[in-house]
Parts: C-alpha cells; structure tokens; sequence
C-alpha cells in the first residue's frame, strides 16, 4: 500500500482522478452484484442448504429452481401468444372478432366431436372426477387443444393467424428449452474437462489442494473433511480393484464376461416386459374408458382407475426397474465408478423409454385403420374425433399422478419412516435406518416430469403452468423432507459433474420429446373436428400456406433459406 | 481489512494497533480460520514473533490476506502452501509430513482417518506422482511442479 501511495503522488492529476474512478466504479458494480443477487428466488434457502448439507444436495435444488424458471418462461411464451388472443377473442375485449373458416373438401363425419361439458345437473364428484382426469368439463376449457378452434382473430384491422402462431409458439418453446439447456451445460462441461484432465495427479490434486479454505461453517467443514476422506478411500480402492481386474485369469474373465452377458439379457428381459405391459395396459385402458363414456356401465371410481392405469404403471416400473438394476449390477463387478454410471444410464433409460412405449401405443390406437376405420379422414374418428386433446389429457394424467405419488411419498413413507426409527428402539427398524437423499432418483423423477411437460405442452398450452406450480410446491416438500429425516449421506457426490449430468439427461428427455411433437405436427393428420388446423391436412402445413400467401419475391428468398445447401451450414455453425 | 484486524484486539490496545499483536487465540476466532484443519499451521507460518507463540501484527495480518487473495500469484501461494504444509519445519514434505495433512484433511475425529494400510498406499501414490528425485522427500521446487498442474489450487 506503502508503494501504491508513494506511486499515486508521482502520477498527474488525470491519471489519479482515472484511477479513483475505476475503483469507485468497481465498488459500485459489485454492491449491484450484491443486490441483485437478492432477485433470485430462494437464494436464501438454497444456501442454507448449501451449508448444511453440501453441494451435491443443492446442486439438486438449483436444478429444480431452473425448472420452475424454465416452466414459467415456456407458459408466458405460450400464454402471450396463444391463450392469450382467444381469451381476447371470446370475450370481445378489444373490439375483436373471431372468423371461422368453413372447412372445405371435408367429410362432414369427421368434423362430429361432441365433448361431454356440463350437462345440466351433475354431481360434484363428477367434477372431481374431471378434475383428476382431464375429462369432462376439463376438456373444453382453454386447457386442451380442443378450445383453441378459431381459424384467425380479427383485432381492430389486424388479422392475428392463431394455427400459425400456435405453431410457431411450440417451435419456438422447444427452440428456447433446447438453448437454455446447452447454455447451462457448456459451463458444466468446461468444468468437467478440466477436472478430468490429469489423472496421472489426482492423489496429489485431492491432498495439496483438497481443501476449500473459503468453508466458515463447521458443518459444511465437517461434510467437506467426509467427503475428502470418502474420495481418497474410494480411489484407493478403485485402484487395488484396478490391480485385481489386471491380475485375473483367463478362466475368471470368461467367467465374468458371460455372467455380463447374462445379467445384460436380463435387464434387456425386464425392459420389453416392461414395455409391452404398458402397452396393453394403454390400450386397454384407452378402449375401456371410451366405451365406458358411452355406456355408463361402470361406477366412476372404476372408470378413473382404469383412466389413471397407464400411469400407474408407469410408475410402478419406473420404482421398482432401479431397485432391480441395483441388485443385479453387484454381480457384474464393476469399478465403483462404473457401477455408479451403468446403474444410472439403465434408469435413465428406464424412465424415458416408458413414456416413448406410452406414446407409441397411443399413436397405434389413433392410427388404427384395420378395418377401414380411418377412411374418411386418415385417423380412427370414431374413437378420437379430436385426438390431440386425448393425447393431452394422457399428458395431464401422467403429470398430475406423478405430483400426486411424490406428496404421497413424501407424507406416507419419510414421515411415519423418520417416526419408527427414532421412536421405537426395536432391531428391525433401527436395522431398517433413516432415509438417505438419494440424489439421481429423485432428479431422475423431475426429468421425468419435465419431459412429460415438454411434450404435452403442444397438446395442452396450460401444461407449463401446472408444470411451474407442480414445482414450485415440490421444492418447499423435498426441503421439508430433507431438513427432517435425512441421515448424512455416506456417499457425497461432487457437484459440478453432478450438474453437467443433470443437463445432459434433460437434454436428452427434450430431444425425446422432439420426437413425438414432430410426428405429430408433421405426419398424423390433424383432427379435423377442432383445435386450429382444422383446415389443414397436417398441422405442419400452416407454413407452407403461409409463405405461399407471401409476396412472391418473399417466397423465393424463404425457399433459398430453407434449401439444404444453405440451412445445413447454418445450424452447423 | 485495518477494521477487521482491530476489532480482533481488546478494546484498551486498538489505539495503537498498528504495533499491537494479536495472540493466536484470537485470531483463530476469524471465521475463514475458524472451521479450517490447517489453522494453526498458518498462524506459525505468517507470525514473525521472536517467541514462536503464532501472534500477530499488522503486517502478517496483511501478509496472510494478501497471500489468500485472488491476486496473488500462483508462485506466491505455492509457496506459502510449501511452507504451511511443512509440519516440523524442516523445508522438505516428508512422510510424516504428508501423513499429518491427510490427517487434517479427514478430519479430526477417531473414525475419519484412513487405516494405516490406505495411508500407506496414498502416500506412495503422491511420492510417486510427486517425487522427481526419488528421494522419499517433497522439496519446493517438486512442490511447485506438481501445484502448478493442479486444477483445483
């Protein structure tokens, strides 16, 4: 400082007033880091748990804090630009009106879609039985696509092209999602490669420079001296099982190799059976719940489980697929680390592949044109006059079991869990323990949801809301759970591949999701009943109608863009 | 950093703190030290008392927090780390040296620290990524070598 001062005399005057200035400005930025910081939502119960339980555990609540924002963004997006103009347009607001194209070259038989709304006097348990199954009088509220059946909206002299932008909102959500995610990954990633660059150094890396001198709490002391201890006997460990694998012989790797072999068989059994059982629960319970609305046989609590089977189902598989992969992956021996990652994919795998198979057998039921079904109008009519509300109510059943099973979980098992064990001293239940916060599982099931919510959004605009609620009221009971019943983990996990892992797998759920929002847009046709692209053959081409209504100097200039030669590079880049 | 160094003496000195030192017990109530294994060790390394008893003035005050900052250099701090590290004093890492950090490192209590088989192991694997001249010892110039391919640092 001494040197600084004596330095500061000898400069001019400009040069002192520029040096002041740059350190006042300094000082003025990071007081507005500081307080914008405080914009942040929860960034006071994220570092408190940051403290008391480590980074790994709150790298899973930041990535829930991201959904909730991701959601809220996706439903504005969607909110702006479609509910919002045929709310506008239904009520008048604006002097607007709505015009209905007639739809022409269309056999009258498929345009027949009668939705069971409110008839009259009905019972409330009715209107909770809608509620849980999207049925009803659900289903011709602005929730599903069926609602959004205006062709154009007319506001004051503008003339607002509501299927086009309804396209393009969903494009445009996917779009969003798909570059929010990279963003946030990149810097994971950047992370991630430079840890594992060396691994010649990671024992002297882990002890010269293991320790975190910014740690002030004792606790997180306390978990970040565990957590070095638990690396080094880890990698010491993996290193003797290193050494093993090296000195084995030829008959114990033949040994191992075909026990691999048989157990991947068995894990490969379980995933078709798994899929076919979704299947036939789906396309049985899609059968049963169509015939029942038309007869009226069966009592309503009957009806809304046979609706709620598919999901049920799915989450059946997806609990008890993990707890068989984790017995069986004992077998193969594995590194730890490897262990950790297979086991992890496997789920992954699990957890994603059921709503692919829901979706598929859903798709094969709608498709159904065995016996000429599907003449007139390219899809069974008969059974989904207005298919893509069905397939959003399938969406909206899977989201609202899925919030139904966590709170469940959470109130049935942890609580009466966390109980036993501290009040009653028997060896069974002490054997039985505490609860730990197993981190994969629960992001796994929060993917899950994310995906359900990027592919139902299509069908159902008001998804992300629910989505962004969902969320919102999940962070505070895994919070609660947490700070109640958990055990410390034996296990702490390092948080920057932990994030990157997160990213990655919700990258991959979208990428999924791509697959059946483009299938639908481009290849099945639209219902021709109701939603906006009642006049088009696939919702796809409302963009090529369009552009066609461009001048043509417009139109040639899109097509240039659009010819492979030039898009290709484009993307690439 | 001066209003942090005076809030540490008692309130008679802080007329003069400028000369005052502090004794080690109470600059072990910083919160940055306070939940750090190696808190003794730095008080010894910045003290520059005659009487080795780790108090200190202003100067090693500054001293420390200039080491710690993010400005430093990469040099200064291995150095300083060389220095913290080096348990009985003696300017090389030696087993019993490395044995005492990991000690730190895991913690404090009975059933935090390796057993004496992984401990072996470990510090066989550091002398072997470390140990350029295959002589059982950690000195400076090895040290700074192996902190300045290190990531984490």
């Amino acid at each position: 400082r001494d040197s600084q001062q004596a330095e500061t005399e000898r400069l001019s005057r400009w040069e002192k007033w520029r040096r002041t200035s740059s350190k006042s400005l300094k000082k003025a930025l990071s007081e507005v880091k500081g307080l914008s910081s405080y914009l942040v939502l929860w960034r006071r119960d994220i570092r408190s748990i940051e403290g008391k339980f480590g980074t790994g555990i709150q790298s899973y609540f930041s990535f829930l804090r991201f959904l909730v924002l991701l959601n809220f963004i996706i439903f504005i997006l969607m909110f702006s630009f479609v509910i919002l103009p045929t709310i506008i347009s239904t009520f008048g607001l604006f002097n607007s009106t709505i015009a209905y194209i007639p739809p022409k070259n269309i056999d009258v038989i498929c345009t027949i879609y009668k939705p069971s709304g409110n008839k009259g006097l009905v019972y409330f348990y009715t209107y909770l039985k809608d509620l849980l199954s999207g049925t009803g009088f659900l289903e011709v509220t602005s929730l599903f696509y069926g609602y959004y059946s205006i062709d154009a909206v007319w506001i004051s002299i503008m003339r607002y092209n509501l299927p086009l932008a309804y396209l393009l909102a969903t494009f445009a959500y996917l779009a969003l999602s798909f570059l929010w995610i990279i963003k946030r990954s990149v810097e994971g990633f950047k992370h991630n490669l430079v840890h594992d660059a060396d691994p010649f150094q990671s024992y002297c890396n882990k002890v010269f420079a293991g320790w975190d001198f910014c740690i002030t709490d004792p606790n997180a002391a306390r978990l970040k001296h565990r957590s070095l201890q638990y690396e080094l006997q880890t990698d010491l460990q993996e290193e003797k099982l290193k050494q093993k694998i090296a000195e084995r012989r030829l008959e114990e790797k033949l040994r191992i190799y075909s026990l691999r072999i048989f157990i991947n068989i068995i894990v490969i059994a379980i995933l078709s059976g798994c899929f076919y059982s979704i299947y036939r629960v789906t396309v049985f319970s899609q059968e049963n719940s169509n015939v029942s609305i038309r007869n009226d046989t069966r009592t309503n609590l009957v009806n809304l489980l046979v609706q709620y089977l598919p999901s049920m189902v799915i989450t059946l598989a997806n609990f008890i697929a993990p707890l068989i992969f984790a017995f069986l992956i004992k077998f193969e021996e594995y590194t730890p680390a490897f262990e950790i990652k297979l086991t992890l994919l496997r789920c992954v795998f699990v957890r994603l592949a059921n709503i692919g198979v829901l979706l598929f057998s859903l798709w094969s039921q709608i498709s159904d044109c065995g016996s000429d079904k599907c003449k007139p109008c390219g899809y069974n009519y008969k059974l989904y006059p207005c298919w893509e509300s069905d397939v959003g109510q399938e969406m909206y059943k899977l989201m609202i079991f899925d919030f139904i099973v966590i709170l469940a979980v959470a109130l049935f098992i942890d609580f009466p869990r966390k109980l036993l064990v501290t009040h009653c001293s028997c060896k069974l239940v002490q054997w039985f323990g505490h609860k730990e916060f197993e981190i994969s599982d629960n992001v796994l099931e929060i993917i899950y949801g994310q995906t359900i919510c990027f592919i139902g959004t299509f069908f159902s605009p008001l998804l992300p809301a629910i989505a962004t609620i969902k969320y919102f009221i999940i962070f505070y009971v895994k919070k609660i759970v947490l700070i109640h019943t958990r055990k410390p983990a034996a296990r702490p996990i390092r948080a920057s591949s932990s994030n990157f892992f997160f990213l990655v797998v919700l990258l991959i759920g979208l990428l999924l999701a791509f697959v059946p929002v483009g299938f639908s847009i481009a290849r099945i046709p639209s219902s021709k009943a109701c939603g906006p692209f009642r006049n088009f053959n696939t919702s796809w081409e409302v963009i090529p109608d369009t552009i066609l209504q461009f001048p043509t100097g417009l139109q040639q200039f899109l097509f240039g863009i659009s010819s492979e030669a030039f898009a290709v590079p484009f993307f690439v880049i | 950093a001066y209003k942090r160094f005076s809030e540490l003496l008692p309130k008679e000195e802080r007329e003069n703190a400028c000369s005052a030192r502090v004794p080690k017990s109470q600059i072990l109530t910083l919160p940055e030290l306070r939940a750090n294994p190696f808190q003794h060790r730095i008080c010894h390394v910045f003290s520059t008392s005659e009487t080795e008893d780790g108090s200190m003035s202003f100067e090693d005050f500054l001293d420390m927090l200039s080491v710690f900052s993010d400005s430093a250099t990469s040099d200064i701090k291995s150095y300083y780390a060389f220095r913290i590290f080096d348990f009985d004093n003696d300017g090389t890492l030696d087993r019993k040296d490395l044995e005492q950090l990991v000690n730190c490192l895991t913690g404090q209590g009975e059933g935090s620290r390796l057993s004496s088989a992984e401990m072996e192991q470990l510090i066989q694997n550091i002398l072997e990524e470390s140990d350029i001249d295959k002589d059982g010892t950690i000195n400076l110039a090895e040290f700074q070598h192996v902190v300045s391919r290190s990531p984490d640092f």
